[in-house]
């Protein structure tokens, strides 16, 4: 094996380039390194220029997704090996406006968050002292999955739908209401049910599940959105039936 | 450009959120600002793995509590600061139970508690092997119902602002932009975490630089016991990566490479079978790091590439335990180290975790600088004197960043906005980052080179083992990388989410903090719990049962001085681990 790698690293500063442009460093390959590991050679040793985010380096803080060969993914969670001989293409997540280089800009995603009440509603608040809400394994298990998502954003640049038409609110956030409307202890259905039957809601999934096969934590929102449909659709013929409440 | 808030918090992790949302829920018509480097989810809390402590069961009580903390700390954590933490922890957790955290469950419903290092019972409560990262994310959710809770995403503070000795706001850079922001505020709470990165081999994100730590040195307040760095006994080598105690609380055991549990030749007791509580791998972190250090002199430990390890043995715990307790240390392992703790051992050693000490705060997180606050790992309060124990940290973030939220709240209401002198120190900190910064001439040095011969020196004079020697060798390297700072090089002058500025201002902050924790080292001469001298092997109580304070000098050197430590029930004794 080689002990070096071409990276091709996406470089794109808008003071100074019409449009993206590429640009080929020569890393070190070395069994243990991710790509963020290469970036960060490129950083220190080569251009300090480059610009990108990371922190964790260990998958759970959501920072560093990126496309690498035209997948998205964690680059603290991706070998380099496994790209060899190379070389191995690094760009900015699909889907998004891109601020510099390969960072992202995913204020749309943080701005819409608050619209699925991402928080546990109760109608009367029960006093802390009293101890805490009850909840069994099995019913902690009903949402447990839901809950494990990092906000990574790697759903939002596989699904297709989010890519021709950013209204759409997405998969990890509808993953997050239903983490939510599962938990045994949450009376907040009702709520968010408006927001997730809008257009921009969970109808505009057309169910490809490449979210799912994206998802770094095994969070399946096509499952969260596909077992939402038909909570919504009973809901929605229940409020036929019954009338206006 | 300025913007005006009551109350500014600097960093968006779990004491700032905590302290932002207490702040919402009792003082509404309060402004209150998250300023962080970060989107908030992404801070380190993210990265805690096996728990929060907080008595609940019926056999346990908070003095039991109270003494394991203190004796766990080496006899240097206040007492009345230990006293109201304890008290106030299960109240915090309940909490967070009631805004939606996932806490693991016993069968009929209740909290689910584990055993943890140090602790003689089982109170720690667990979100599986992920309590920090959803202990985060239910406190940014949660914080998403105040619209009074403003946000400043990816905005980097670079200074406070103190005038009239009090603190008035803080400059930021916003990243996407370039642009210097002037944030006015009454109250400052600083809620930026530790600085693990000052060492080469640490479980702490990039993230973690020390900032707030620098921010308020600068700013005059003291940074109090720096000395005591905490090694975590279990983490992967090369990436650093954690491997919760929890591990070895569900039953784990450490192995030389003769596959012996080596604990038991450290007066830490008896191989059992089955986990005892305050024995062998239970036992507290300094203990356990300090004995791998002995390991490894006996020629025991394992040599690797990475340098040498020990072996963490989960196999006999059997597949289904691991991954109904400790499942994000099997995926951790399978990832990136590509073992299967179920049917391999995972080799580990000590790695940089946590920092006891910090900024000096009172009670309520008020700092030695009026209307300055901290809490959490940045704070120092202290409840984690010489060696804090596993599970303490995260009830610490929320208790003492809700009363910081609410002490910060009151003050800022009753205290004017900022002084004509205080908005001219941020016109002057505006022109410092465009002037030396954005027009700095080509130097010599990268950023990577002095960071590197940092973390080294930081590794080779205050890691497990320290000596005076070492010691005062570093403080000369750590001077001298001070000057060439001077001379760094700044390849990039774009104002678009510029990420080079960021680590030279990050830099320039780890070597302040380096310095405070060296100085603190060198001038404690005696060992205590995580600080551990060759040439002063002995704990000195009629020297050392006091806190160390640092100080930065007029000439810009640092100071230290000492502060008595609050005893009350539990007078200073032996550490008693295992028998």
């Amino acid at each position: 094996m080689a002990d070096t790698m071409t990276m091709r690293v996406t470089r794109y500063e808008p003071d100074l380039d019409h449009e993206p442009r590429t640009q080929d460093f020569s890393i070190p390959l070395r069994d243990n390194w991710v790509v963020l590991d290469g970036l960060n050679y490129i950083k220190d040793q080569l251009d300090g220029t480059l610009s990108y985010r990371w922190s964790c380096r260990m998958g759970i803080c959501g920072s560093c997704g990126m496309m690498v060969d035209d997948e998205p993914v964690l680059t603290c969670a991706t070998f380099l090996v496994d790209y060899a001989p190379g070389p191995i293409r690094v760009e900015p997540l699909a889907n998004f406006p891109v601020v510099r280089d390969l960072v992202v800009d995913i204020s749309d995603f943080i701005e819409r968050l608050p619209r699925v009440s991402p928080w546990l509603v109760r109608h009367e608040d029960e006093p802390v002292d009293d101890g805490e809400y009850l909840q069994t394994p099995g019913e902690l298990a009903e949402y447990e999955q839901y809950s494990m998502c990092i906000n990574c954003m790697l759903c939002y640049s596989a699904c297709p739908v989010y890519g021709l038409d950013p209204g759409f609110i997405g998969p990890a956030a509808i993953a997050l209401a239903q983490r939510y409307n599962l938990d045994s202890r949450d009376q907040g259905a009702a709520d968010r049910l408006d927001v997730l039957i809008h257009p921009d809601g969970l109808w505009g999934c057309t169910f490809v599940g490449e979210c799912t096969t994206a998802c770094p934590k095994d969070v399946d929102p096509a499952g969260a959105i596909q077992r939402y449909k038909l909570t919504a659709a009973i809901e929605t013929l229940k409020s036929y039936v019954e009338g206006p409440s | 450009m300025t913007t005006a808030h009551d109350v500014v918090i600097v960093g968006g992790g779990g004491a700032g959120l905590r302290a932002a949302i207490a702040i919402a829920e009792e003082h509404p018509g309060l402004d209150v600002a998250i300023v962080s480097k970060v989107y908030p989810m992404r801070s380190h809390t993210v990265s805690a793995e096996g728990g929060a402590a907080g008595v609940i069961g019926a056999d346990d009580s908070v003095d039991e509590h109270a003494y394991d903390t203190v004796s766990g700390s080496d006899w240097l954590a206040d007492q009345d600061a230990v006293e109201l933490f304890v008290h106030e922890a299960p109240r915090e957790l309940l909490r967070l139970e009631h805004w939606g955290c996932p806490w693991s469950r016993e069968p009929d419903g209740r909290i689910a508690v584990r055993s943890f290092g140090g602790m003689k019972k089982k109170r720690t409560w667990f979100a599986a092997d992920k309590t920090g990262f959803h202990l985060l994310h239910t406190l940014f959710q949660t914080s998403l119902k105040y619209p009074a809770v403003h946000r400043h995403d990816e905005w980097f503070a670079t200074k406070l602002l103190v005038d009239d000795g009090r603190v008035q706001g803080l400059v930021a850079i916003e990243l996407a932009t370039g642009r210097i922001e002037t944030v006015t505020a009454k109250a400052v709470i600083l809620a930026t975490g530790g600085c693990g990165r000052v060492f080469p081999f640490t479980t702490n994100a990039a993230i973690k630089t020390g900032d707030g730590m620098a921010l308020a040195y600068r700013a005059g307040a003291a940074l109090k016991d720096m000395e005591f760095v905490q090694y975590h006994p279990t983490g992967l080598p090369f990436t650093g990566i954690l491997i919760t105690e929890a591990a070895r609380a569900e039953g784990g055991w450490l192995l030389n490479a003769d596959g012996y549990r080596y604990l038991q030749d450290y007066d830490l007791g008896k191989p059992e079978p089955t986990p005892v509580l305050r024995s062998m791998e239970l036992g507290p972190r300094d203990r356990l790091s300090q004995a791998f250090v002995h390991e490894v002199e006996k020629g025991r430990a394992i040599d690797t590439p990475y340098g040498p390890v020990v072996n963490l043995d989960l196999r006999h715990l059997g597949p289904k335990l691991i991954d109904t307790k400790i499942p994000f240390v099997r995926e951790l392992c399978r990832k990136y180290q590509n073992v299967d703790p179920a049917t391999d051992l995972v080799q580990v050693r000590p790695v940089v975790h946590y920092m006891m000490g910090g900024v000096h705060t009172d009670l309520d997180g008020a700092t030695s600088v009026r209307g300055l606050f901290a809490a959490g790992e940045v704070a120092c309060v202290s409840i984690n004197g010489a060696n804090r124990l596993g599970s303490n940290s995260l009830p610490e973030l929320l208790v003492f960043g809700a009363r910081a939220g609410r002490t910060a709240a009151e003050y800022a209401t009753t205290t004017p906005g900022p002084t004509r002198a205080g908005l001219a120190q941020a016109d002057d900190e505006h022109r410092r980052i465009w002037r030396e910064l954005r027009r700095r001439e080509a130097g010599t040095e990268r950023i990577s080179a002095i960071r590197e011969e940092m973390q080294h020196t930081m590794e080779g004079s205050a890691g497990i083992y320290r000596s005076g020697d070492s010691l005062t060798k570093a403080v000369d390297t750590l001077r001298g990388l001070q000057d060439r700072m001077r001379l760094v090089t700044l390849e990039d002058r774009s104002q678009t989410f510029n990420t080079e500025l960021p680590a030279f201002l990050e830099l320039s902050a780890m070597l302040d903090v380096a310095e405070a924790i060296v100085q603190s080292a060198l001038c404690r001469e005696e060992s205590r719990g995580a600080h551990q001298r060759t040439d002063f092997p002995a704990r000195d109580d009629d020297r050392f049962l006091a806190h160390s304070l640092a100080r930065r000098a007029a000439d810009g050197s640092c100071e230290i001085d000492y502060l008595p430590v609050t005893i009350r029930r539990w007078p200073a004794g032996e550490r008693v681990y295992g028998r």
